[in-house]
């Protein structure tokens, strides 16, 4: 029992954790071998519904609370992280500011092609030189007549390739500072057109033409996430109406900001999700290897590690769960948000290794997949803004809160 | 086109069990339940038949205690329409059961009634047949895919070494086996739906149970494995341990 979670949430549980038992932990290893992306996966979740989950139903989503989307990404990353980032990113950083930014005619245009999982989004927002201080941002927008002439590139960008709709950043006003950019959504066809044509998923015709002088770079070789698609974007004297512009002009930082507040909450439960997995396979292992005679987890030396490990998540959870059910009430979610993904991705860390120090010498072979897991978990300190910066965000909001405004 | 779907909650099959100290029950503490497997194939059987006749409407049943909603819950969440829960003990007595079933079932006006082939718990394979019998209709079991038409029901069943095909006339019992019907999840969607969707309470007839366990007992330790060797060298002796020792070859 937990006080957040009502019937529903608990059978939407249950079912994603039945789905990625299934059809992803079967896979999971040979697709981080090979840094492979999950098409076929992909096709599965976007039929379930699970790339629309908090979408309202009027543009083709479920929804449902932002909690029921965290369970999804949670279960999902209980059993592979790359699964559980490809709908975290689609959802809280491409869909969401199209659906909170966006106007009536850009939410008719894109959001149900994303909330049934047709193709997959995207979020540009870091560069080479903006990174933690996204207000460096170097990609310019000139105006033209008729819209904006958009050059520079974006780096690390989840979907750059698979994707066909990315919501970026560019300087439209250069001397107002960090009021002084605006977001756009721009198109590109997706890299895997053959896949997407012969699974009927990832291409979307209606979104031709696409957006001129946009496109993918080269594809990063990661340490972890590595069947999530994550390349550069480049936009090389991109054509872009005028109607494209999402949100007001000098609001794209601002709204890009408050975009990651609640993608916060979702590394903190994808987070949550690893550091879960990485339990149970300690948890089982435990059990089931023995030496002197007994399973190892007789020895109280274990049944400490395990117990803290236990703890720690419970106590992850409860944050996660928080934040989530702040935002859902419109309160002040920041610092809750930044500290969830603080405490829950140093966790997930914490007990990766330790899953893999249980699991002895074979934790460190790619045959148990806490090695898999150990390796994922690191992202989640960097992603969406690092440990550090959630350790300035909450203490920004803790001097606010001590000098008497509201956290 | 009426399909009435009876399933039974099971502990899951990977769950740990443990049996209680006065050794004639499993602990149910913190256990895990799940819909039976084989159940399972007969609910995706039934809403296939309805998908492809394009009307119909598919209804689960179990008997069981309360706890037993949420596995017809989660059939309701693949896409049944409707269900009803028979509030009775799930009792190790076949018959039992089929009575409480066939009391309920008498009356519904189902034109084909599914089982799963067997239920994995108690393995008995009893229930789906004595129903049957008890409401009169022709059964056949262990059936992989069956097809409807013109008030008939073609099945093919699987035999030692291949397949039969047999038909029978509507109303009947089929009881169903994995074959063409790999279940579906349930999709966010339908979670939601099965929330709405009518699930009736209802207390059993009250039949005698006449057949109790005495006793559990775990199976025996499988002894650990034993690494003969490595390579080609290995290969005789391997030989030799499966055919004096393990007697496979």
């Amino acid at each position: 029992m937990n006080p957040y979670l009502n019937d529903e949430h608990e059978s939407l549980r249950r079912s994603v954790r039945e789905f990625a038992e299934a059809e992803i932990a079967p896979v999971a290893a040979a697709l981080d071998e090979e840094s492979r992306f999950p098409w076929e996966n992909v096709k599965k979740m976007a039929e379930l519904g699970y790339f629309g989950v908090n979408v309202p139903k009027q543009y083709g989503g479920l929804g449902l609370d932002y909690l029921s989307y965290l369970l999804v990404i949670e279960e999902l990353a209980r059993v592979d992280a790359s699964h559980a980032i490809t709908v975290s990113a689609h959802s809280t950083l491409g869909t969401s500011p199209i659906l909170n930014f966006g106007s009536d005619a850009q939410r008719d245009r894109y959001l149900p092609l994303l909330a049934r999982g047709q193709v997959l989004a995207g979020f540009g927002l870091t560069e080479p030189g903006a990174g933690s201080d996204a207000s460096a941002t170097r990609t310019v927008a000139v105006e033209t007549g008729s819209g904006f002439r958009i050059t520079g590139s974006k780096i690390f960008i989840t979907h750059a390739g698979v994707g066909e709709v990315f919501v970026i950043t560019a300087v439209t006003d250069r001397d107002r500072g960090k009021y002084g950019i605006s977001s756009f959504i721009v198109t590109k066809e997706t890299v895997d057109r053959e896949i997407a044509d012969r699974l009927g998923i990832g291409h979307a015709p209606e979104l031709e033409p696409f957006t001129p002088g946009v496109r993918a770079g080269k594809k990063e070789d990661k340490m972890g996430w590595r069947a999530s698609d994550t390349r550069e974007l480049l936009l090389d004297n991109a054509e872009v109406p005028a109607e494209n512009m999402l949100g007001e002009r000098g609001q794209g930082f601002i709204n890009f900001m408050k975009t990651l507040d609640a993608g916060r909450i979702g590394i903190g439960a994808l987070a949550l999700g690893i550091a879960q997995g990485a339990f149970d396979q300690a948890l089982r292992f435990t059990g089931s290897r023995r030496q002197f005679d007994r399973p190892i987890r007789d020895f109280q030396g274990v049944q400490f590690t395990l117990a803290d490990m236990a703890t720690e998540i419970e106590a992850a959870r409860h944050l996660v769960y928080h934040a989530a059910w702040l935002k859902e009430r419109g309160l002040p979610y920041t610092r809750a948000a930044a500290m969830a993904k603080l405490y829950a991705s140093e966790l997930a860390m914490r007990v990766t290794t330790r899953a893999v120090q249980l699991h002895g010498a074979y934790g460190y072979t790619n045959e148990y997949p806490v090695e898999r897991m150990m390796r994922d978990a690191k992202i989640c300190e960097i992603g969406e803004g690092t440990s550090e910066v959630q350790r300035m965000v909450i203490a920004r909001n803790i001097f606010r809160e001590a000098d008497g405004a509201v956290a | 086109m009426k399909t009435v779907v009876c399933i039974k909650r099971v502990p899951d099959t990977e769950a740990r069990i443990r049996i209680l100290e006065d050794r004639n029950a499993i602990d149910t503490a913190g256990l895990k339940f799940i819909v039976s497997p084989y159940d399972e194939f007969a609910v995706e059987a039934a809403l296939r038949l309805k998908e492809s006749r394009g009307e119909g409407e598919v209804t689960v049943v179990t008997v069981g205690d309360p706890a037993a909603g949420e596995q017809l819950r989660s059939a309701l969440a693949m896409g049944a329409d409707r269900a009803v829960l028979v509030k009775g003990e799930s009792s190790v007595d076949g018959l039992a059961t089929a009575r409480a079933l066939a009391a309920e079932l008498k009356d519904m006006g189902a034109d084909l009634i599914l089982f799963g082939m067997k239920a994995v718990d108690d393995d008995q394979q009893q229930v789906g047949p004595m129903v049957a019998e008890l409401l009169g209709l022709p059964c056949v079991t262990v059936v992989t895919k069956f097809e409807v038409a013109d008030g008939r029901v073609v099945c093919h069943r699987e035999v030692e070494g291949g397949y039969e095909v047999v038909e029978a006339p509507l109303p009947a019992v089929l009881t169903i086996t994995k074959g063409e019907y790999e279940p579906r999840y349930a999709s966010l969607k339908g979670i939601m739906a099965a929330k709405k969707k009518p699930l009736e309470e209802k207390d059993a007839a009250s039949v005698e149970s006449r057949i109790g366990v005495q006793a559990m007992s775990y199976p025996s330790e499988r002894p650990a494995g034993r690494i003969v060797g490595e390579g080609p060298d290995a290969v005789p002796e391997l030989v030799r341990l499966l055919r004096e020792e393990a007697k496979v070859l």
